[in-house]
C-alpha cells in the first residue's frame, strides 16, 4: 500500500450517490473531513444524513461516485481504471479501523460490559488476553463505567449503554469515529453523558463524523457543520456561521424549528 | 420517585388510604356442573374399561410392563431418540446457518436438503434407508486413476439401528433447521450490523453474536421435538429395525395372541418416558425465558444519574453529568454559553 501523507483528508466523497431501486436518496454528495475534524451531518430525517454515514463503513454501497477513508477507496479496489468489489474478508479489515456507534446501542445482550467492549480484539488481534483485558479495562475507565464492566447491558441505563457502546467501538482502535444519532434513543436527561464522552474524544484529537439533532453540541464540538435534505448537501461550512446566519431558506426553516 | 403519587395537585400531602374493596365474588355455578359430568363419565369408563371388557387383559399388562424385552425395547427407543436428535440438532444448525450464508451454492444445497427431508414421509424415507445395503452392497474406497481400492460391505458397515438412527436424524434435522432459522430470524438486524461494524466476519458474527441469542428461540421447540421424535421412534420398524420398544411389544404380542395389553404396556412406557422429558423442557423454558421476561427497561436512569444534582438553572430540567464520564474539567456543552440547544 502507498503511504499517506498526514494531509490526505481523512474521508473524501467525490459525487457519491446512493439509490434504491428508483430512489435516489444520496445525490452527489462531496466533502471533505480533515484529520482530527468534528463534522456534524443535520438534516431532517429522511435527508439522507444515516445512509451517507452507512456508506462510509461500507454497510450500504455506494452507487456512483467515489467514497476514500484515509485515501483508500471504501469496499472497491481501483486498479488500471477499474472498480474490482473487494472480498467480504477484505471490507471487514478496512471496518477495523472506523469505529461506529448506532442510535439504538446496538450491544450484545448476552454480554457484559467488559465482553462487550473486549469482542472485536480478543477476535480479531492476536495478542495475550490480560493485555487485552486490561485495555478494555482503559476504555471502559475512559467513559466512566469501569465499575460496571460487569454488567450486561440490560441492567445499565441507555446512557450508559450508549457509553460502553462508544468503548466497544473505540477498542479497535480506529483512525475514524462515525456516530448515527447516538443520542436520538435517550433519555433527555442521559443525553448529556454521552455527549460528554463524545466531547472528550473529540479533544482528544478524534476524527469524528456525527449525525445529530443536538444543535449546543455541534456548536460547541464541530469544527463543521453540514446541512443535508433531499440527499443533498443544502450548506456547509463553520457551525456558528451556519447555525446563526443560515444562507439557504431551507436550512433557515429548519433550524427555525429546532433551535 | 413514586409515578402514582405525581398526578395528584397537592403532592406535599401524604396520600389517603382508602378503604380496601369488599365485593361479592363472581360466582361461576357451570363450572362445577361441567367438572361433575366428566367426573362420572371418567369414572364410568374406568369401571367399563376395569371389569367389562376383558381384552384389555390388565393381569397381562402387569405380567409384561417390567418384562426384560420390554425395559431393553425402552432403552434402544431412548437411545434411538437421543443419537438422532443430537444428530439432527448439528445438522439442524448447520443447515439453517448454511441458509443465511451470502454464498448462493452453499444456499441452495440448504434448500435442496430441506426440499428433500421435508417433502417426503418419514417412514417412507425409513423404507429407503433399510434398502440401501440392498442397492449399494458395497463402498469402494480409492484413489482416482490408481489401482489402490478398498471394498466395504455396505451391510457390515451399516447396521439396522445406524441406518435407523441415520433415517429420523436426517429427516428430523429438516424440521430442527427451520426451528434454528426462526431463532435466527428473531435476533435483531441491528445485532449483525454492530458486529459487521466492528470489522467481524461473517463466521464470527453468526457463532458469537446471532446464534448465542438466537438459543432462547431455538430450545423451547427444540424441546417438543425431543418428545415428538421418541414417538416417532415407532416407526422404524419399517427400516426394519425391531428392537424398539413398540417393535418388542408388537413381537410379544405375536406369541401371546394379545395384542391390546401388550399395546397398554407400550403406551404406559412411551408416556412415562415423556412425563419425564416434560417436566425437564419446563424448567429448560424456564431458564431460557428469564433473559426476556426481566427486561428492565433500557430508557430509565440508572441509579447513577438519579442521584446527579440538578444543573445551575432549575427551568431547564437538565442534571449534570456524573463526573465519571469523559473528565472533569470538561464544561457540559449544555452549560456553556450558547449551549444545550433549547
Amino acid at each position: 500500500m502507498n503511504s499517506h501523507v498526514t494531509d490526505t483528508p481523512m474521508v473524501r466523497a467525490e459525487g457519491v450517490s446512493k439509490a434504491y431501486g428508483s430512489n435516489l436518496v444520496l445525490k452527489s454528495i462531496s466533502l471533505e473531513v480533515q484529520r482530527g475534524e468534528v463534522l456534524c451531518l443535520v438534516g431532517p430525517s429522511g435527508s439522507g444524513k444515516s445512509t451517507f454515514l452507512r456508506c462510509i463503513n461500507h454497510l450500504e454501497t455506494v452507487s456512483a461516485g467515489r467514497l476514500a477513508v484515509d485515501g483508500v477507496l471504501v469496499g472497491y479496489r481501483e486498479k488500471d481504471g477499474k472498480l474490482y468489489e473487494m472480498h467480504p474478508r477484505e471490507a471487514a479489515t478496512q471496518r477495523r479501523d472506523i469505529g461506529m456507534v448506532f442510535q439504538r446501542f446496538n450491544l450484545f445482550p448476552h454480554m457484559t460490559a467488559l465482553q462487550n467492549v473486549m469482542i472485536a480484539p480478543s477476535l480479531l488481534k492476536k495478542g495475550d488476553s490480560a493485555k487485552l483485558k486490561a485495555r478494555a479495562m482503559e476504555l471502559l475507565a475512559r467513559v466512566g463505567l469501569a465499575d460496571r464492566h460487569d454488567y450486561y447491558p440490560a441492567h445499565l441505563s441507555g446512557g450508559q449503554q450508549q457509553r460502553v457502546a462508544i468503548a466497544r467501538a473505540l477498542a479497535m482502535e480506529p483512525k475514524l469515529m462515525l456516530f448515527d444519532e447516538p443520542t436520538s434513543a435517550l433519555d433527555p436527561e442521559l443525553v448529556g453523558e454521552v455527549l460528554d464522552v463524545m466531547q472528550g474524544l473529540a479533544e482528544s484529537g478524534m476524527t469524528m463524523i456525527v449525525v445529530t439533532h443536538e444543535m449546543g453540541f455541534a456548536r460547541e464540538v464541530a469544527d463543521k457543520l453540514v446541512f443535508m435534505d433531499g440527499g443533498v448537501v443544502v450548506e456547509a461550512g463553520d457551525p456558528e456561521q451556519v447555525l446563526t446566519n443560515p444562507q439557504r431558506e431551507r436550512t433557515k426553516a429548519f433550524l427555525s424549528k429546532v433551535l | 420517585m413514586s409515578q402514582h403519587n405525581t398526578p395528584r395537585a397537592g403532592h406535599d400531602a401524604p396520600p389517603q388510604e382508602s378503604a380496601p374493596i369488599e365485593a361479592i365474588r363472581l360466582r361461576h355455578p357451570w363450572r362445577a356442573v361441567f367438572a361433575v359430568v366428566l367426573i362420572l363419565i371418567a369414572a364410568l369408563f374406568i369401571y367399563d374399561t376395569a371389569f367389562n371388557r376383558p381384552v384389555y387383559n390388565w393381569g397381562e399388562v402387569g405380567k409384561y410392563l417390567f418384562d426384560v424385552r420390554i425395559v431393553e425395547g425402552a432403552w434402544y427407543t431412548l437411545q434411538l431418540t437421543v443419537y438422532s436428535m443430537i444428530i439432527a440438532v448439528i445438522i439442524g444448525v448447520t443447515v439453517a446457518v448454511m441458509r443465511q450464508s451470502p454464498n448462493p451454492v452453499v444456499k441452495s444445497v440448504a434448500w435442496v436438503f430441506l426440499w428433500l427431508f421435508r417433502g417426503t414421509p418419514v417412514y417412507v424415507q425409513l423404507v429407503f434407508w433399510g434398502l440401501i445395503p440392498t442397492i449399494y452392497k458395497s463402498i469402494e474406497l480409492g484413489i482416482p486413476f490408481t489401482d489402490a481400492v478398498t471394498s466395504l460391505n455396505t451391510k457390515d458397515l451399516l447396521s439396522y439401528f445406524t441406518l435407523a438412527i441415520i433415517g429420523l436424524a436426517l429427516n428430523e434435522a429438516a424440521y430442527m433447521a427451520e426451528i434454528v432459522r426462526a431463532g435466527l430470524l428473531s435476533v435483531d438486524k441491528g445485532q449483525e450490523e454492530a458486529a459487521t461494524a466492528l470489522g467481524l466476519g461473517w463466521w464470527h458474527t453468526m457463532s458469537r453474536v446471532i446464534l448465542p441469542q438466537a438459543m432462547r428461540v431455538i430450545i423451547p421447540p427444540t424441546g417438543n421435538e425431543v418428545i415428538s421424535m421418541l414417538k416417532t421412534t415407532s416407526l422404524v420398524t419399517a427400516v426394519p429395525f425391531t428392537l424398539d420398544l413398540y417393535g418388542r411389544a408388537r413381537d410379544i404380542s405375536a406369541v401371546t395372541y394379545q395384542p391390546v395389553p401388550m399395546l397398554i404396556c407400550a403406551s404406559i412406557w412411551y408416556l412415562a418416558v415423556t412425563s419425564i422429558l416434560m417436566v425437564g423442557q419446563y424448567f429448560l423454558e424456564k431458564k431460557f425465558a428469564k433473559g426476556v421476561s426481566q427486561r428492565p427497561d433500557v430508557m430509565k436512569p440508572s441509579v447513577d444519574t438519579q442521584s446527579v444534582r440538578v444543573a445551575g438553572i432549575p427551568d431547564e430540567g437538565y442534571p449534570t453529568y456524573p463526573s465519571s464520564a469523559g473528565g472533569e474539567n470538561i464544561v457540559p456543552p449544555h452549560e456553556r454559553p450558547g449551549g444545550g440547544g433549547a
